[in-house]
């Protein structure tokens, strides 16, 4: 459905991309040993007998690990492989220090599986598309390597070495830089709300390898390169674009590609070959020995399907139902798991100060939030994380807004105030006298003045120019300081103007 | 009073408990016989005599203080140098681990530390358990005690425990450590005229013994007796969390249930077994155990292992391909030799480090293995030989189906001279009666069954159910009953 | 199937084992000796056998995932790690310089 297409000088080209992408599961200890996983340590202090691969140190999983990976297998509706096996896949490298690195080749703990993409939150429903998941596999990380501490060694630190990864590697089902942006993403929202992965590709948690070929649309597949360790939703775009334009420039100008592994800089937005890990490789995957076949029975796997939260998709379409939200509200609301507890907190809060079902004050939450709390908190440089003010109190400013204690215009200030000074809204209301009045005398005497102030427009709108009405609405508030009623003003206003 | 020297495990564990001798005797008595062997025999990398004294000292001073004292209180032993001790050097026999001081003990010597053994020193094998001679050994041969008569030249302790077979038959040690891949236990056993066994796959846990072939791997007792065996045994074996492949079963108290009545039991002839041109005398000495263990009232049965001959080549695919891999973690970086010459990168770093510091037959398997699972090969080679070790091993469940133990030669050869093998395959051949226990991981055990017309010792296998070592310990202690060997090497070192 | 030099060098270099001109004209009668014997194996018929996964039938144990339980299998002990480093420094482990 994607009409992504390069346009080369011999005509157009479509893209063709998967992702493997390796995500740090969430676990105290590594996959094998148990040292911390902890991001940031001293160097080598997470680091045990077996992860520095001491002579005739044994590996035994942990179990939190192999649950993580059942768990984000279930979330994306794949199958679960009862029975899996850990495999050595074999490489001399400075960062490997068991000159092996124990992945999952031949049998791999979670099979085929799906993950849906909306590529524009504003047409949900003509934008979606299904990305293939092949499968899902646990691994070991490698260590680090320091280049630049010494002028004729290379440091090692093996802190990261046998933390667990899952390697997820998409169906080649992506079609343009938007595609493979919006699978990561989705990705990358499943994974926070199942908390099997922080997500967090700044700190390495999350990184994708990047496979992409271009062909004739609707031809065979074209050779793929593989582009490693791409750390972020933008930086997997570019690589994307890059690398499908530099391809077409080849095959256009008579060349091959190549099937190599590939390395992206951002700096200059271009990849480049990786011949120094070109060298013939044959991994000689075999079954490890140290371990036996990994079997699951029907209580792991279905106490693992139990502790799964409400995910994404089937929020939105919550929200979208039950809440009566927009297609759009519900996307933006749901698109982060850390959003959707802030809205539901919010949506709680509020539906408890009014006394009211959380239906009814669905909207007035998401429309606030959305519109005006996203924005008041951008400009001070926050976000929900780091907001100054707890659902529990946005809760309360709703509930004035929502009993008639204050107006939607006056909430605004409200909220202004609440950030600034920390102060609950309650408390702003009393102080600043922001009440709103429905004291009727006071109404129809400002409607009074402004008939009379602007005679010409009473004369306009009576011939016919309805759109006036919200002229004298508008001319009424500003006449009561905003604290007016804005019913009260709207029945007095038709009154006066009948 | 008698030569502390000659005595069984189970003597000095008893003389001790029952003060007729100190532990600090004992191991004063055998680290002087260490240290006056240890020229000519050359079976240890390092000698430990303060730590078999403080050992000792410490068992002396528990009884002194009437606690209670562990199963191999007072028994100082010699610990095959593929065991990591704390603080000891660890070589696996290797110049690429020279000087490597572990920071950990293994699982197994712990237990038997806590268990109150002490450490005469590390034993020499073959490098990385990897032979069946101990000519492969970086540190030097060893040489058997045992001689032909009126003939001084070198023979074969067997192997890859050559250094401990050859301690326990010298007298310098009582009992010692082993670790059985394709027979690296009960072919030096043979050879020297001593017992041992390996135990169930899984019986003791490998967390801490150099890897050779992870799925064969198994460490063991050898010693004088079957019942010395059954007694180490069961301080070596248990459960270790830190070895996923560890049973977790507990471990019986094998030594009170021994037992050299068979009958009611059922003894497994392998008809494979009997390859065309075995030796004669090693054929002989089969039939001597068959008529021993009808005297102790068992029912022999004619079966057949059909896959057995195939077993050898297996086991020469799969253990060099775990080994391919188990070495790779000698590079140079976080321990052990490194060889960096001038100017070269890591990877050359890597390369010169492993040439420099494994020896041939090290270096051979470690090809063949990266060979037979590289990419083209892996489904011939590999892939094929695990198919074939499922059909070995069915071939034995199905024999079990009909007898509680299996009886055969240990080697198919005496003790040969060191040198006289100088084809690999020659060598290999050597472990044809051995290695199908070993891909079965089934307990298996040699006993001494007599001498051959060179003067030399004959040893006979048995093989057992799944987790029966009892039953195995049973039939070698039949067979020891009634074989009455006592030949010991006439000292001349 | 048998090796050539050429084969045997490729292994060599994939085993990361420096080999001289002369060692592999040693190795390779070796190798091919050991390689045709186990050529037999290819005349078992292994028709809907399963490769061996577990020689003693038993599956694999999960640990609990907590940390440093056990100082045998745990973190936090840096100087141990490091102890018999060839080089070590400022609590790294120190390799010729590595250009990516």
């Amino acid at each position: 459905m994607s009409d992504y297409r390069i346009q080369g000088a011999t005509g157009e080209w479509e893209v063709v991309i998967g992702l493997e992408v390796h995500a740090q599961v969430t676990s105290n200890a590594k996959l094998f040993s148990g040292s911390a996983t902890a991001f940031g340590a001293e160097p080598n202090s997470q680091v045990s007998l077996i992860d520095a691969a001491m002579p005739g140190m044994l590996p035994v999983p942990n179990m939190e690990c192999i649950r993580q990976a059942v768990r984000t297998g279930i979330a994306i509706g794949a199958q679960i492989n009862k029975w899996s096996r850990f495999d050595r896949k074999n490489y001399f490298y400075a960062d490997l220090p068991q000159g092996y690195q124990i992945s999952q080749l031949y049998h791999p703990i979670v099979g085929e599986g799906e993950i849906e993409i909306t590529l524009d939150e504003k047409n949900p429903e003509t934008s979606k598309k299904v990305i293939g998941v092949e499968r899902i596999h646990v691994e070991q990380d490698a260590g680090k390597l320091m280049h630049d501490q010494h002028p004729t060694m290379s440091y090692v630190d093996l802190n990261r070495s046998g933390v667990a990864l899952m390697e997820i590697v998409s169906r080649p089902d992506m079609r343009s830089p938007a595609e493979a942006g919006a699978y990561l993403s989705k990705l990358r929202s499943i994974l926070r709300y199942v908390g099997s992965c922080d997500g967090n590709m700044d700190q390495g948690s999350m990184r994708a390898d990047v496979n992409v070929s271009v062909r004739r649309p609707g031809d065979e597949f074209g050779t793929r390169t593989e582009t490693k360790n791409v750390n972020s939703v933008r930086f997997v775009m570019a690589v994307v674009e890059s690398e499908a334009k530099r391809q077409v420039a080849l095959i256009e100008d008579g060349g091959k590609v190549v099937q190599e592994t590939r390395l992206y800089d951002p700096d200059r937005n271009e990849t480049r070959s990786m011949r120094s890990k070109e060298d013939a490789h044959d991994y000689r995957y075999f079954p490890d020995p140290d371990l036996l076949p990994l079997v699951l029975d029907d209580a792991f796997v279905e106490e693992a399907r139990a502790s799964l939260p409400e995910l994404p998709d089937a929020k939105r379409a919550r929200y979208e139902g039950a809440l009566g939200l927009t297609a759009y509200a519900a996307g933006v609301l749901t698109a982060e798991v850390d959003t959707a507890r802030w809205f539901e907190a919010l949506l709680a809060a509020t539906a408890t100060a009014q006394n009211k079902p959380e239906g009814e004050v669905a909207k007035q939450a998401s429309n606030w939030l959305l519109s005006e709390f996203f924005g008041a908190l951008n400009k001070l440089g926050k976000d929900l994380a780091s907001s100054p003010i707890t659902p529990e109190g946005a809760g309360q400013l709703l509930a004035l807004v929502g009993n008639g204690t204050i107006s939607g215009s006056i909430a605004k200030q409200v909220l202004e105030k609440m950030l600034e000074t920390g102060d609950d809204a309650a408390t702003i209301v009393e102080r600043e006298g922001l009440k709103q009045t429905s004291d009727t005398g006071a109404i129809e005497a400002a409607v009074a003045t402004i008939m009379a102030n602007n005679a010409d427009k009473v004369e306009q709108y009576k011939a016919g120019k309805e759109a006036l009405f919200g002229f004298f609405v508008g001319q009424t508030m500003k006449a009561m300081a905003g604290k007016a009623n804005p019913q009260i003003v709207n029945e007095l206003v038709k009154k006066a103007l009948a | 009073m008698t030569n502390l020297t000659d005595l069984t495990l189970t003597g000095i564990r008893d003389g001790v408990a029952g003060g007729d001798f100190t532990a600090t005797e004992v191991a004063g008595a055998f680290n002087a016989a260490v240290a006056e062997a240890q020229e000519a025999l050359n079976a240890f990398i390092v000698t430990t005599p303060e730590a078999a004294l403080a050992a000792a000292a410490k068992v002396d001073a528990d009884r002194a203080a009437g606690k209670p004292l562990g199963k191999l209180a007072g028994v100082p032993i010699g610990m095959k140098d593929l065991f990591a001790t704390k603080g000891v050097q660890t070589t696996a026999a290797s110049k690429i681990l020279e000087g490597f001081k572990p920071e950990y003990e293994s699982t197994v010597s712990q237990k038997l530390w806590d268990a109150g053994a002490g450490l005469l020193g590390k034993l020499n094998l073959d490098q990385f358990a990897m032979g069946s001679s101990n000519e492969s050994s970086a540190y030097g041969k060893v040489t058997s005690p045992w001689r032909r008569p009126n003939d001084t030249s070198a023979l074969a302790p067997g192997g890859s425990s050559g250094g401990s077979s050859a301690a326990v038959a010298a007298r310098i040690v009582p009992a010692a450590t082993g670790t059985d891949t394709g027979g690296s236990i009960r072919q030096p056993a043979a050879f020297t005229g001593i017992s041992g066994i390996k135990p169930t796959y899984g019986r003791c846990s490998r967390w801490g013994i150099v890897a050779f072939a992870s799925s064969l791997d198994q460490a063991g007792p050898m010693a004088h007796t079957v019942q010395d065996c059954a007694v180490m045994l069961e301080a070596m074996a248990g459960f270790d969390a830190k070895d996923a492949t560890s049973l977790d079963l507990p471990v019986p108290n094998w030594e009170a249930a021994l037992s050299g009545d068979l009958k009611g039991k059922k003894v497994g002839i392998p008809r494979e077994y009997r390859l065309e041109g075995l030796n004669a005398e090693v054929a002989k000495s089969w039939d001597d155990g068959i008529a021993w263990l009808k005297d102790a009232g068992a029912e022999v049965v004619d079966i057949s292992l059909p896959h057995s001959k195939y077993a050898l080549a297996t086991y020469y695919i799969i253990a060099p391909a775990e080994a391919s891999s188990n070495l790779a973690r000698y590079d140079g970086v976080r321990y052990g030799l490194r060889d960096l010459p001038d100017g070269a990168n890591l990877q050359e770093m890597y390369a010169a480090t492993r040439a420099a510091g494994f020896g041939d037959e090290v270096k051979r398997r470690i090809l063949i293995g990266t060979y037979v699972l590289s990419a083209g090969f892996y489904d011939a080679y590999y892939t094929q030989a695990q198919k074939v070790r499922t059909l070995i091993a069915r071939d034995f469940e199905e024999a079990f189906k009909q007898v509680d133990v299996i009886l055969a030669p240990t080697a198919p050869t005496s003790a040969f001279a060191l040198g006289e093998k100088t084809n690999p395959l020659d060598m290999y051949l050597g472990d044809v009666f051995s290695v199908p226990a070993s891909l079965a991981g089934l307990p298996a055990m040699s006993v001494p069954a007599g001498l051959d017309s060179q003067g030399l010792p004959l040893g006979l296998q048995i093989i057992g159910r799944p987790f029966d070592e009892q039953g195995v310990l049973n039939a070698g202690l039949a067979i020891e009953q009634r074989a009455g060997f006592s030949a010991k090497p006439t000292k001349w070192w | 199937m048998s090796v050539d030099t050429a084969t045997v060098a490729k292994i060599a270099s994939l085993a990361r084992i420096k080999v001289t001109p002369g060692d592999l004209e040693a190795m390779v009668p070796k190798l091919n000796g050991i390689l045709a014997w186990v050529e037999q194996l290819g005349e078992v018929d292994v028709t809907g056998v399963e490769p061996m996964t577990a020689v003693i039938p038993n599956t694999l144990r999960l640990r609990e995932d907590i940390t440093n339980a056990d100082p045998l299998t745990g973190g936090g002990i840096r100087d141990a790690v490091l102890a018999n480093a060839p080089a070590a420094e400022h609590g790294f482990f120190g390799v010729p310089k590595v250009i990516e």
